[in-house]
């Protein structure tokens, strides 16, 4: 079976955001990036597959920028055994890319599409369901585990009162919630193969889809402050405030 | 213009989240009808129909509904959608599952996760963990929206009688089969709607040690949470996790406990009407954030925590 990873390049998630004072967006020039790290533990996930012998290809997919040739280099550091980017200086949302990455599912003909449940720069959490729904594949979201079963897997799910299991048919497309795993850092001696590992480039505008944005961003502010308040000297204090003062127990 | 609210419910029981979607389609101006899509789910479409400011209830009754299955809701909304300029779920697993697949149906954008609403077609929601609140417009002629339970009230769930109408639609698409649910067990109240919430971090240093935070939350009726850190540690499941990447809560009071104040758990909870935080680094950043914060050892705060709740006579257990 032949794994597709969709992986993409956000700012590093231990940067502090900042907000342009024009409100156009964020801070990007100069500032840290790194990949997303839901797609991280999907890269894991998929490699883990070839591992174990369920997989004996796994393909990583970015749409964007040049510079997401760095984060595909990663994910071939990972293990992946090459890589697809998709060439676009655009704006991408996310029926865009769900559009561009299912021309290359096409193409490929993977038995999984494995991808981050959202990415940790606009927190969309839609592109592997709008993916699962334009190549009429089904969806597992949310994933903490992973299973293959005669041709179908058994995806066990996060959901909000604990966990959902869904046996769905293959081909499928799964999103990684926080626990399917722990996602490995790449050896130096795998830095060093992966850039002998094949990227093979597509521009985005040669694929024959819309990626025009449907969402008009208006404006980009930062959010009210919030202010520190006081320290307690000790738990009556503190019970006697929480009571007395902002009138929230008791 | 009218708007059409996806209801979460396990076929007996409709979830509070879907009241607050009723009210953020309420602010939209328009005319509120809600789907039940279940099986057996009468009771459900019943309290639908009672919520205040919904005008009618579609009820879809088909054993492929019965597990909110994305795959065999999503054509169901698609054939609904023609008559409304909104579809708006919750932004809880439920509705961030089903609604991508029903916009991508529909060739249109999502927008997720909505906090505010500026007109029908201009919303604004948070992105990079609440650190940018973006205002975005959707020209699309069907808009598909997911909606931050936190920022909307529930709307009451009596003073409505609206009619219910039988829909239906393809029902089972056979992509997808239903296993099992293991939904935790708690009499605690759920996270998301609880009006005091405690939670606990790395610094509980053990799943052990949780107990004392379950102490003091069945003294104040509170739900038990948690912090990536706590969770990724394994002292307790995920579906305990308040943050960026865990549920986002705005009770009238959230008590952390042992947790140092990461940007991406401060995410899931900076709303919150009073923030009180106990941690023994007093350079802990959630100071920065809290309303009330003591300094202390949490092995020696709970129990006295715990104790002068009795003391006061404000326990509830």
């Amino acid at each position: 079976m032949k794994v597709l990873v969709a992986v993409k390049r956000t700012i590093d998630p231990n940067v502090k955001v900042r907000v342009k004072s024009d409100q156009t967006g964020v801070e990007t020039a100069n500032v840290k990036m790194a990949m997303n790290p839901f797609c991280e533990i999907a890269v894991e996930e998929a490699v883990r597959m070839k591992e174990a012998g369920s997989a004996n290809e796994v393909v990583a997919v970015s749409a964007g920028a040049d510079k997401a040739q760095e984060t595909l280099r990663t994910a071939l550091a990972m293990g992946a055994d090459r890589a697809v980017h998709i060439v676009t200086e655009a704006e991408l949302q996310p029926l865009a890319v769900a559009r561009l990455l299912k021309v290359i599912a096409d193409e490929e003909q993977p038995g999984l599409v494995i991808m981050g449940k959202q990415a940790i720069d606009d927190d969309s959490n839609q592109t592997g369901q709008m993916l699962a729904a334009l190549l009429g594949w089904p969806q597992a979201t949310f994933a903490s585990e992973i299973e293959f079963k005669d041709g179908t897997a058994d995806v066990t799910r996060e959901i909000d009162g604990g966990l959902e299991t869904l046996n769905v048919n293959l081909p499928a497309v799964v999103t990684t919630d926080l626990r399917l795993n722990e996602p490995r850092y790449a050896s130096l001696p795998n830095i060093m193969k992966a850039k002998k590992k094949p990227i093979d480039r597509r521009e985005a505008d040669a694929l024959g889809v819309d990626i025009s944005p449907r969402l008009a961003i208006h404006k980009v502010e930062e959010p009210p402050k919030r202010e520190a308040g006081i320290k307690v000297a000790d738990v009556a204090e503190l019970v006697a405030k929480l009571r007395d003062d902002a009138k929230v127990i008791g | 213009m009218s708007t059409l609210v996806i209801a979460e419910h396990d076929n007996a029981e409709l979830k509070r989240p879907s009241l607050n979607a009723v009210t953020a389609a309420q602010a939209l101006g328009g005319e509120v009808h809600v789907l039940v899509a279940g099986s057996g789910a009468g009771k459900v479409a019943e309290a639908a129909a009672q919520a205040a400011g919904v005008a009618k209830v579609l009820h879809a009754d088909d054993p492929a509904y019965e597990h909110g299955i994305a795959e065999n809701l999503a054509p169901l909304l698609v054939g609904l959608a023609e008559g409304y300029s909104h579809l708006i779920a919750s932004a809880t697993t439920f509705g961030k599952n089903v609604m991508p697949r029903v916009a991508a149906l529909l060739d249109v954008a999502q927008v997720s996760d909505i906090i505010g609403i500026a007109s029908d077609s201009v919303f604004v929601r948070p992105t990079y963990a609440g650190n940018a609140l973006a205002t975005v417009e959707s020209g699309d002629a069907t808009k598909v929206v997911t909606v931050r339970t936190t920022a909307f009230d529930a709307a009451p769930a009596e003073g409505g009688s609206a009619a219910i109408e039988a829909v239906s639609g393809a029902g089972d698409q056979g992509l997808v089969r239903f296993v099992k649910h293991e939904l935790s067990k708690s009499d605690r109240p759920e996270l998301t709607s609880a009006g005091i919430v405690i939670s606990g971090g790395r610094g509980m240093q053990s799943g052990e040690n949780f107990p004392l935070i379950e102490a003091v939350a069945d003294r104040l009726g509170a739900a038990v949470g948690a912090s990536r850190a706590a969770v990724d540690a394994g002292y307790v499941p995920n579906d305990f996790q308040v943050g960026q990447t865990g549920k986002v809560v705005a009770p009238d009071l959230y008590l952390a406990v042992g947790i140092s104040g990461a940007i991406q758990h401060l995410a899931g909870m900076k709303d919150s009407r009073v923030i009180c935080a106990i941690n023994k680094d007093e350079e802990a950043p959630i100071f920065q954030i809290a309303d009330f914060g003591l300094v202390a050892d949490l092995f020696k705060a709970l129990p006295e925590l715990a104790e002068e709740l009795d003391r006061q006579g404000i326990s509830k257990a």
